[in-house]
């Protein structure tokens, strides 16, 4: 079974998520600070582990960043009510593998738990949105400015995220778009490298103005 | 008497009615209750005997405003940028002047003449400000000011004084002093008080050293007090807002307990209204697309209780097209919030330099658009016919079992 490990700094959305998640995946542990959570995920060495954005001392971005500098292969996934464009781009950028909000219901989360794990990137319609808004300003720039392997969504990829800002699942976008899923995960992962890579300013925008990164 | 204390109540304006040539004068009298032949017999004066009246006359020209609520030909100007050309050629135009009547000898003496222009431009500005009935209020800020609580206003901000209100006084009184200083040096009065200056400048000079640190102290003291202030009001409001919103409807929760569906609606309520609040400066739904899309959503939410998430990409003011467009989609998700029994509706809306597009997906049972009965009016007119006569289109996808979505197209 699948192994996460919980951090959150909602005592009752913890438990709550365990309770969701019992018998679907395997909770490890759970965490309510920064620091707590750097340790026990050092500790339990989980599949994946289920980080919400928004927590004192630096969020989910902090904990991604002390986490990576010694388990460089950790996945994480961002479970989060956060709404802003800003907050949720960030938390990708520093390496999470997908944003989820918490009113997910439990087999849906357990299902996006298992795909994390197994190295997919897993898109909400709402994230699939902002990614779209954040590489809609590189249509316009000169050719010369713009790395089209990092900076631009190819018209497949664009095609696919919106199939899934309009709340279809990858295997009825597979379906519509006559490609496998395997086609359609590649395309997303796709799509997660570009926004963990790119420089392009717009991406980077709203982080720089909210200063989560310098 | 017949100065009436209304009339003493008025600012200073130009009567160019009763005036002779920009009712400076007749203004003036009418302020102060004096007979306008007076001020020009005097002004007449003052012209011949070096030039002086007509230069007080044109500075007032310029600095008062005419009666009937024009502003000042000096406002009306200032705006412009050749005004400072013309402002800079007036100047030496009026120098080469007096210096041909101080040449012609129709002069009082440098003591005089001199001081009494500087003085008079100075005064005139200084009166202009005072008579202004309220000095212009500070333009408020177009957008609503966010109120996040990790970010407070700037505290310094309230500190500052109106700035538009202190320029041209400064500027008059810089004028006037330097009018006095001139006719004091002019008339070897400064001479014995050369050395009481140089003293005062020493002490001055040796309590700043001494008393700069504390009064810096006490400055940011002030402000820090200040800060602590704002801050606390801030954390005031807050609460005032949870109390109003949160607290409330967790109460209400708890009375509904029962009812999992009202309890459903009321939190999302509660959570897209701390959403707009924490969000701050949102555009108001009639300015915005994507707030208009958002705001009939949440209507149709709250009328059908079904959950409805939306994602927009882009935005765009609402024109007459986007409306009709708001109006299709509000009756696309009031078919899926009723024919999918109770499943989360998808709105999607992507707002394009050419065209904007929206989809309303739903998870319901699904119909065979063909066979929708000619009678389905909301449909047929609200979607179809609506889109149609704003050159836009309107598409069902649909099969029994795998629910519909509705695809909206408009061109921009």
């Amino acid at each position: 079974m699948t192994s996460v490990v919980i951090v959150d700094d909602h005592h009752l959305f913890r438990a709550g998520v365990r309770a969701e998640l019992d018998g679907l995946v395997d909770v490890l542990g759970d965490a309510a600070t920064v620091e707590d959570a750097v340790r026990a995920v050092l500790e339990a060495k989980p599949d994946v582990v289920l980080l919400d954005v928004q927590m004192p001392g630096g969020g989910g971005v902090e904990v991604i960043r002390q986490v990576a500098a010694r388990a460089p292969a950790q996945r994480f996934l961002a479970l989060s009510v956060s709404d802003a464009a800003e907050d949720v781009i960030a938390i990708i950028r520093a390496g999470a593998r997908g944003y989820v909000t918490k009113t997910i219901s439990g087999t849906e989360l357990a299902d996006a738990v298992r795909r994390v794990a197994e190295g997919d990137a897993v898109f909400s319609p709402r994230l699939a949105g902002f990614v779209l808004d954040a590489f809609a300003g590189t249509a316009s720039l000169p050719p010369a400015e713009v790395d089209p392997e990092l900076d631009q969504l190819s018209p497949r990829e664009r095609e696919v995220l919106r199939h899934i800002a309009r709340g279809y699942l990858y295997k009825e976008i597979a379906l519509r778009l006559s490609i496998s899923q395997k086609t359609v995960e590649a395309h997303v992962s796709a799509v997660l490298r570009k926004l963990q890579l790119s420089n392009r300013h717009e991406l980077s925008r709203w982080a720089v103005e909210r200063r989560l990164i310098e | 008497m017949s100065a009436v204390p209304a009339q003493q109540q008025q600012p200073l304006r130009r009567d160019v009615k009763d005036g002779i040539v920009a009712g400076v004068c007749s203004g003036i009298a009418k302020r102060y209750g004096i007979d306008p032949i007076i001020l020009r017999v005097v002004l007449g004066a003052a012209t011949l005997a070096g030039g002086t009246g007509l230069i007080v006359y044109l500075l007032a020209w310029a600095l008062v405003p005419e009666q009937g609520g024009r502003s000042p030909s000096w406002a009306r100007l200032a705006g412009r940028r050749e005004t400072w050309l013309i402002l800079t050629g007036g100047t030496f135009l009026l120098l080469s002047m007096l210096l041909l009547l101080r040449e012609w000898g129709l002069w009082f003496s440098d003591a005089i003449v001199w001081p009494v222009l500087l003085a008079g431009g100075g005064a005139a500005l200084i009166w202009r400000q005072s008579a202004a009935s309220a000095p212009p209020a500070e333009p408020e800020p177009a957008a609503p000011v966010r109120t996040r609580p990790d970010r407070p206003a700037d505290p310094l901000r309230a500190l500052r004084l109106p700035t538009p209100a202190l320029g041209p006084a400064a500027i008059g009184a810089g004028l006037v002093i330097a009018a006095a200083l001139v006719f004091l040096w002019l008339n070897d009065a400064l001479a014995p008080a050369r050395d009481v200056v140089l003293a005062v400048l020493v002490v001055v000079a040796a309590l700043t050293l001494i008393l700069a640190p504390w009064w810096l102290r006490l400055v940011r003291g002030l402000s820090a007090e200040r800060a602590e202030r704002i801050r606390s009001q801030e954390r005031a409001e807050l609460a005032a807002h949870l109390h109003d919103s949160v607290l409330q409807t967790l109460a209400l929760v708890q009375k509904r307990a029962g009812d999992p569906r009202a309890v459903a609606n009321l939190a999302r309520r509660q959570e897209r209204e701390l959403r707009a609040w924490l969000d701050g400066g949102r555009p108001d739904p009639g300015d915005s697309l994507a707030s208009s899309l958002e705001a009939a959503a949440a209507e149709v939410e709250e009328t059908h209780g079904v959950p409805i998430d939306v994602v927009a990409v882009g935005d765009a003011p609402v024109d007459e097209r986007g409306a009709a467009l708001v109006a299709a989609v509000r009756e696309a998700l009031v078919n899926a919030a009723k024919f999918a029994g109770g499943a989360p509706v998808q709105l999607y809306a992507e707002v394009g330099e050419e065209r904007t597009e929206v989809f309303v997906r739903d998870r319901g049972p699904g119909f065979d658009p063909d066979t929708v009965p000619e009678d389905r009016r909301g449909l047929r007119e609200s979607i179809y016919g609506r889109m149609d006569r704003h050159g836009g289109r309107a598409v069902v996808h649909s099969a029994p079992g795998a629910g519909t979505e509705v695809e909206l197209v408009i061109e921009r």
